[in-house]
């Protein structure tokens, strides 16, 4: 398997990239959904950021990704005893799969095969503690979207199917990109998601040919593109890991609070998830600015991608949710 | 054509995994046939047809053979290995299909070969469209035309020496440069476009692209991907000159000396006017159904009429017709008995596993209990048999087990149509609301009436004074809109723009559904109440342009009519904004009017 194209070889796109940033600092805040244009790198980032992605320590074998022994499900077979390191997983989910293979079911081949009942995990066990990327999201089948919507929410999936009784962890950070052209995103499955970014063809000749060109190297000339780019991906993942720890020591004043609230009413965002996903963005954000507490400079930073998906449809604003985050920010924020 | 169908082919045969893959547009029929026939690829060529099972796709448990061989065994999936995939009947491809071979294409090896015979707005899915290289388009070539010779052994020997070829540092801004103008947003076709053009000079036998190459590849890769040129094209063009100005500073350009207009003009050139215009229809009408019709279609909300089941294997969703397949299995089940008793009495042999996936020859599941058999291969001796032995881990069964083979199992099938609304939007402002109203009222239990055998649904809203008011949400209900029909007040201004607004929510709310929406709008002038509720003609006339071109924009049918006594100039345009027909319509009685708009919903 060849290795993906550099995370920090993509040219322009610096929203998308930021977002993908983010949640790697802080998996919590919910999984980031891509829209944009066909041919303008959305696929390439997201297996980029599998590769930059730092490694998980988790039990050798063991399905669902458990930390330690005591986490492993007592249903799991051929699981080891020693902790070893693995990479993140980046789970594909690929339009046209079925339920069992989501959620997990019935191992047939040992039913068959030796009469047992054993559950066979599905894409939700293996995703645990990682990524769970669908591309062209919005052409998902309705009964699968239900499936995503309870388990993103709760974390665990229960399953109850053919006799079986089963229930795991299951929380991993659900990526998403499509073309909006092709159909629009049900508003439940959009609320799951904590950013949204949009992104289009740049549009300035130099940019498209810095574009063809690294992606040329990288076709023709694969390993000293490699070699050149991975040095930067790898100061990339140490800054990572850094905000990771740094997260925890931040101070977040009450007055950031006090703005994330204001800036939610003037937009009109449903529920409190809008506010909970900017608190945690602009954390994240700040943490990787290397600062101690976070300001409103942070805030401004990610309010578009963090709140953008969360207003009401205007159909007579021609100018997008993007701008209409951004106006607001301009009045509530100064 | 023909002769851009030589070229696109050998470049195909140069370079299959840089170029992704041909687009080709033709109907099947000796042309086409013999252009397949010229294909020569380095890759082992696979067909596909567009309901092909993931399992097809990426390989899954071979159950037969599992069975037979007492553990897992997978079948190969056909996107295990590089191919040329062929998919048939292109403009068929289910979105999520056409997801998957795009996700395939976009690993390296892979080259995909897509036949659209798409009439009209049938056309392949924008997500293969984008990443397929190139397009021939075989639809005007007649037989006696068509000629069709490629140097194999020039193909060969460009194959070897493509790596090989350098390209000028200019090129790759040129060609950036060119997409840009002919208005390309996607990143991929100038990459496709340096892979053709790298193609094309190792073709000629050079081992550097020069300018014939780029032209070459502007017209292959961008000529079907261009918009269509605007009237009024040179103004778009004039603003071009000054990047090359900047780029000579740059010194970028310095290798080859291209002006882009040479590209420009190659690819503009490459496809008649007309079928470009085409093509962007197709693409706009796939967008505008969304999901390329499949979603709606599907999303029924009936399960649908049962269709005569079907033999097929288990999987991907598929719902066993359980009587069909013991009827199925019936007959046979006196000559399976025997051979089985046969093969107990023989001693057991090991069984060579299937080779490959697919037809699964023999293979035995006993029902009757989860215990399965295992019995030596024994000789074809009917139709039924299929090479039939039956295997398993061991236990005992009895000869009176019912012995079902995959070839006995039938698939459910069910057809589903989705379900029209029809959303009348009615003015009733002033004078002659009563009248009208009374009229759509009508018309409204008339469509109600015939509803039931048509799958008819039926929306109304009116709009008078300030505001529009959806006075009943789409319904089946005879009763039910006869009760909310009763009382409805007229009078006041005409907030037409408004109406469309709330028209245009509850069809895409439908159509969310899985319904197929109509707008028809009855009004008798214009609009004199804007958006904001201001009694401001010019701005509610503004709104209701706008309002009208966003219903377009989102693909909805709409249908314009005009009940006042003499027909309206304002209404023409404003059916010409919104892409609806325009019926005059003055006097109308219910009747009349259901008449019109069953014709307005075939």
């Amino acid at each position: 398997m060849r290795q993906p194209f550099p995370f920090s070889a993509i040219v322009g796109q610096e929203a998308m990239k930021a977002a993908m940033v983010l949640t790697a600092i802080d998996p919590s805040i919910g999984g980031v959904l891509v829209f944009g244009d066909r041919g303008t790198g959305k696929s390439t980032a997201v297996r980029a950021l599998a590769a930059l992605l730092p490694e998980i320590a988790a039990v050798q074998g063991c399905p669902v990704n458990a930390a330690s022994l005591g986490e492993v499900p007592d249903w799991a077979q051929g699981v080891g005893t020693k902790i070893v390191k693995k990479p993140t997983p980046v789970v594909d989910l690929p339009l046209g799969v079925t339920e069992d293979r989501v959620v997990g079911a019935l191992d047939i081949e040992r039913a068959l095969t030796r009469g047992e009942k054993a559950f066979e995990p599905g894409l939700l066990a293996r995703a645990n503690r990682g990524y769970l990327y669908i591309d062209e999201v919005n052409l998902l089948e309705d009964h699968i979207v239900d499936l995503l919507l309870d388990v993103a929410q709760s974390g665990e999936n229960v399953v109850e199917r053919e006799g079986l009784s089963i229930r795991h962890p299951a929380r991993f950070v659900l990526v998403g990109s499509g073309n909006p052209e092709e159909g629009e995103l049900r508003p439940q499955l959009l609320d799951r998601f904590g950013l949204s970014v949009e992104v289009t063809s740049p549009r300035d000749v130099p940019t498209r040919v810095e574009v063809i060109m690294r992606r040329d190297a990288y076709d023709r000339d694969h390993d000293a593109f490699m070699a050149h780019w991975r040095a930067k991906d790898t100061r990339l993942r140490n800054a990572i890991l850094k905000a990771r720890d740094a997260l925890t020591g931040l101070q977040t004043p009450a007055t950031v609070l006090h703005d994330c609230a204001a800036l939610c009413i003037a937009i009109g965002s449903d529920g409190l998830r809008g506010e909970l996903t900017l608190l945690k963005a602009a954390r994240a954000h700040a943490a990787f600015e290397k600062a101690t507490t976070v300001t409103r400079a942070h805030l401004r930073a990610v309010a578009t991608m963090a709140l953008s998906h969360r207003m009401r449809r205007d159909p007579l604003d021609d100018a997008g949710s993007g701008a209409r985050v951004l106006r607001a920010v301009a009045e509530i924020l100064p | 054509m023909m002769d851009r169908a030589a070229i696109a082919l050998s470049l195909l045969a140069i370079d299959p995994a840089g170029l992704k893959g041909l687009w080709l547009r033709a109907r099947a029929g000796p042309v086409r046939d013999m252009v397949l026939a010229a294909i020569t690829m380095p890759l082992p060529l696979r067909r596909l047809h567009p309901t092909i099972a993931d399992d097809a796709l990426f390989g899954g448990l071979d159950l037969a053979a599992t069975l037979a061989a007492g553990h897992q065994v997978r079948s190969a999936g056909l996107l295990n290995t590089p191919a040329c995939l062929m998919l048939t009947m292109a403009e068929r491809c289910a979105p999520g299909l056409a997801a998957r071979l795009a996700q395939a294409l976009d690993t390296p090896g892979h080259c995909l070969i897509a036949l659209d015979e798409g009439e009209g707005d049938e056309t392949l899915p924008a997500a293969l469209a984008e990443r397929l290289g190139l397009f021939v388009d075989l639809g005007d070539v007649v037989w006696s035309d068509a000629a069709l010779a490629l140097d194999h052994a020039v193909i060969t020997a460009a194959r070897a020496s493509l790596p090989q070829v350098q390209v000028p540092t200019g090129a790759v801004a040129v060609l950036t440069r060119a997409a840009a103008a002919l208005g390309i947003a996607s990143m991929r076709a100038p990459l496709l476009a340096l892979a053709a053009a790298r193609a094309a000079a190792a073709l000629r036998g050079a081992d550097r692209v020069a300018e014939a190459d780029l032209r070459t590849a502007a017209e292959l890769i961008f000529g079907h991907r261009a918009l269509p040129q605007p009237e009024a094209a040179p103004p778009q063009e004039t603003p071009e000159p000054p990047p090359p100005d900047q780029d000579s500073a740059n010194n970028t350009q310095q290798d080859t000396d291209i002006p882009d207009e040479i590209l420009i003009e190659a690819a503009r050139a490459a496809l008649p006017p007309d079928l470009l215009a085409a093509l962007n229809a197709g693409r706009a009408a796939r967008a505008a159904k969304g999901a390329s019709g499949t979603g709606g279609a599907r999303a029924g909300n009936r399960r649908g009429r049962p269709l005569p089941s079907r033999a097929g294997r288990l999987g991907t969703g598929a719902r066993i017709d359980l009587v069909a397949t013991l009827r199925a299995a019936a007959p046979w089940q006196g000559v399976r008995r025997a051979q089985y008793a046969l093969a107990r009495a023989a001693p057991p042999t090991p069984i060579p596993s299937p080779p490959g996936g697919g037809g699964a020859p023999g293979t035995t599941a006993v029902l009757h209990g989860t215990t399965v058999a295992k019995t030596p291969p024994s000789p074809p001796v009917g139709e039924g048999w299929g090479g039939g032995d039956m295997m398993s881990a061991g236990a005992a069964v009895r000869a009176n087990h019912l012995h079902i083979r995959p070839g006995d199992i039938r698939l459910k099938r069910y057809v589903e149509t989705s379900d029209r609304v029809l959303i009348f939007a009615v003015d009733a402002s002033g004078s002659a609301a009563f009248a009208r109203l009374a009229e759509a009222k009508g018309a409204v239990e008339l469509l109600l009436a015939a509803a039931y055998a048509r799958r008819d649904h039926v929306a109304l809203l009116a709009f008078r004074g300030t505001a529009a008011e959806l006075i009943l949400p789409p319904t089946r209900s005879l009763v039910q809109t006869k009760r909310r029909l009763a009382g409805l007040p007229g009078g006041g201004g005409t907030p037409l723009a408004h109406g469309l607004l709330l028209a245009m929510a509850t069809a895409i709310q439908a159509r969310a559904r899985g319904l197929t929406p109509t707008i028809a709008v009855l009004t008798d002038g214009r609009g004199n109440i804007a958006l904001d509720g201001s009694a401001n003609r010019a701005q509610a006339e503004d709104d209701a342009s706008v309002q009208a071109r966003a219903i377009a924009a989102s693909g909805l049918s709409a249908v314009i009519i005009d009940t006042g006594n003499r027909p309206h100039p304002s209404l023409q345009t404003l059916a010409r904004s919104m892409a609806a027909p325009y019926v005059a319509l003055p006097r109308a009685d219910a009747h009349r009017l259901s008449a019109v708009l069953s014709q307005a919903l075939q």
